[in-house]
């Protein structure tokens, strides 16, 4: 099950500077509730209005680990702007996020 | 001699029989039912094609689906190994008896962000036994996660989680490990296996390769540490079988001709006993190769389907000297009764090569069997390894009630020699094959130096060999094995 938690995608955002995270988790486990919190958090912070998350619970639908090769939860993947990226963990360490999403600070 | 008669794992725990020939015998039925195995091993020493075996052998013949989590990307490599077994990768899926989960580890670590647990894998896994029923799981291999992951804390903990997690499912799982250099695997793996580990070794001496198997620990089952050749060939892995454990192998009374009439008549008239093993030793050019073509002629001329393996010289090679000695070998080839096979004796180790014949005479199934010469296969190893490995292929000769000669080269005053008497006690006949100059005239001497069960003639006799065959002359009473009587070598037989 897909959902979304995401502020709705400015009309004017350029597609280079829009960023679509998806988040995988597996059941309401207290590292799964952190990550999509400090996730919210630092999108909030960094990418204000230029973001969208998916959360996908593996839990009800596995059938989509394959796909992005998850193994870890929780999972967080960069599928916009392109390369992809891939990080893991509950999100708590603020700076390896900022660093592995590559985030631009905001302007 | 029964100290060194190979040791057979036997439990009541049940077993998932792995497919694999000969391990299961090994292990007394397969590896444990509803546990864990690891297999660990070097690159190359067939540890994924032992998991696949495994895998395909207990969705075909043992109605039990597997699911394979491949770490290693090696989708060409897995798909030739389900093909070496002679199965289609992509047929066995479609029919629901397997499932491969690629499982992609990034080379580079994946930026750790905060606490993380496997549970990707495990719903992975979950949901692919779950689409197809699985009883098996191969992963292979998972140390792959080592590279991609930074906390192995984290890791390690998980990996135990996960095997218990099989064990709950009762699902019987193959692990593979790549050997460390001083532990048995790189990551330590065998530390979280407690119920049976098995270590694959592929060893290359003096440009011989050799690949043996060994059960290091196999918790609730008593194992043997004895080392077993394995083979690898297009049919997949095959160990060398131990089929008997005992020695409760029927002695016929049945006799079969040796092929000269002379001879036969130094044995009671009657020639060997069915399924009894026959050693022929002698120096070069003393007939050897010719005693045995006359043995392998009446074998096929009485219809018995012969399986020649010649270590020395090409078959063509072989059936040329033959016809120049009146033995036309060539027609029983024709109509598939005789079965040639020529290896070079350096071309794979010993216990490859006796892997092969245990291989091809459980394909041809002949009745007799002639090994010319087992010199070569000797001489690159130590008495000690030679002996236990032809007790084996003796013991399996025996059981399968198949007659079989052996000849082996001798020269005086070599060590090969001290071979010979090790091995002529695995031989219910010797006979010795010399050459002598008494007067200056050469001559060949046969002498039937021990035949079991039988009142055969002492008498040494001389050998003549022509055009028409193999032919015995008189009795000697010159002869050069004189009392008392001693083997090739000078080695003192007790009579």
């Amino acid at each position: 099950m897909k959902r979304s938690t995401s502020k709705r995608r400015p009309a004017k955002t350029k597609r280079a500077d829009f960023y679509r995270l998806r988040l995988y988790i597996a059941g309401q486990t207290p590292n799964s509730i952190a990550a999509i919190g400090n996730l919210k958090k630092i999108c909030e912070d960094k990418l204000r209005g230029k973001y969208r998350i998916e959360v996908v619970d593996l839990l009800k639908k596995p059938q989509l680990a394959k796909g992005d090769q998850i193994i870890a939860i929780p999972t967080l993947v960069r599928r916009l702007p392109p390369p992809v990226k891939k990080i893991i963990g509950n999100l708590s360490k603020t700076e390896s996020v900022i660093v592995g999403l590559d985030l631009k600070p905001l302007r | 001699m029964t100290g060194a008669r190979p040791k057979v794992v036997r439990s009541s725990l049940a077993k998932a029989p792995t497919g694999i020939k000969g391990l299961d015998e090994v292990t007394g039925g397969g590896l444990p039912k509803g546990r864990v195995t690891l297999v660990c091993g070097s690159a190359g020493c067939g540890k994924s094609l032992f998991a696949m075996e495994f895998l395909v052998h207990g969705a075909v013949r043992y109605g039990e689906p597997g699911v394979c989590m491949d770490f290693e990307e090696t989708e060409a490599k897995l798909r030739a190994n389900v093909a070496s077994l002679g199965f289609d990768l992509r047929e066995l899926t479609k029919r629901k008896k397997l499932l491969v989960d690629f499982v992609s580890v990034e080379r580079n670590k994946i930026a750790e962000t905060g606490e993380y647990n496997l549970d990707g894998l495990f719903i992975r896994l979950a949901h692919a036994v779950k689409a197809i029923k699985a009883k098996r799981v191969v992963l292979d291999s998972i140390e792959a996660l080592f590279s991609g992951l930074v906390d192995s804390t984290i890791l390690r903990a998980e990996l135990r989680r996960l095997f218990h997690w099989l064990e709950e499912h009762k699902l019987t799982a193959v692990v593979t490990g790549e050997a460390g250099e001083r532990t048995l695997t790189r990551h330590g793996l065998e530390e979280y296996i407690a119920d049976c580990v098995i270590a694959l070794d592929h060893r290359v001496t003096e440009q011989i390769s050799t690949r043996r198997l060994r059960v290091v620990k196999y918790r609730g089952t008593s194992h043997g540490t004895d080392e077993y050749p394995f083979l690898i060939d297009r049919e997949g892995i095959s160990v060398v079988p131990i089929t008997s454990l005992e020695l409760a192998h029927k002695a016929s009374t049945d006799r079969v001709s040796t092929g000269i009439p002379a001879l036969d008549d130094m044995m009671e008239g009657k020639g060997f006993f069915r399924g009894s093993s026959v050693l022929v030793s002698g120096s070069s050019g003393t007939g050897k190769s010719s005693l045995a073509a006359s043995f392998t002629r009446a074998a096929c001329a009485r219809g018995e389907v012969c399986l020649y393996f010649a270590f020395e010289e090409s078959p063509s090679q072989i059936l040329r000297n033959m016809r120049s000695v009146g033995i036309n070998l060539e027609p029983w080839i024709k109509k598939r009764i005789l079965h040639f096979h020529a290896m070079r004796p350096t071309s794979i180790g010993l216990e490859a090569h006796l892997a092969v014949v245990h291989k091809l005479i459980e394909r041809f199934q002949p009745k007799v069997v002639v090994i010319d010469p087992i010199t070569n296969l000797v001489s690159d190893s130590g008495t000690h390894s030679i002996k236990s490995m032809l007790m084996r292929l003796v013991d399996f000769l025996k059981v399968e009630q198949i007659t079989s000669m052996f000849t082996n080269l001798t020269f005086s005053g070599d060590p090969q020699e001290r071979t010979a008497a090790a091995v002529s006690s695995l031989m219910d006949t010797w006979i010795v094959l010399r050459d002598s100059k008494p007067n200056g005239r050469p001559r060949r001497e046969l002498y039937v130096l021990k035949s079991r069960g039988m009142a055969h003639s002492r008498e040494p006799r001389e050998l003549i060999v022509s055009d028409r065959g193999i032919e015995l002359g008189k009795v000697l009473r010159d002869h050069s094995l004189a009392t008392p009587v001693k083997g090739p070598g000078g080695v003192a037989v007790p009579e």
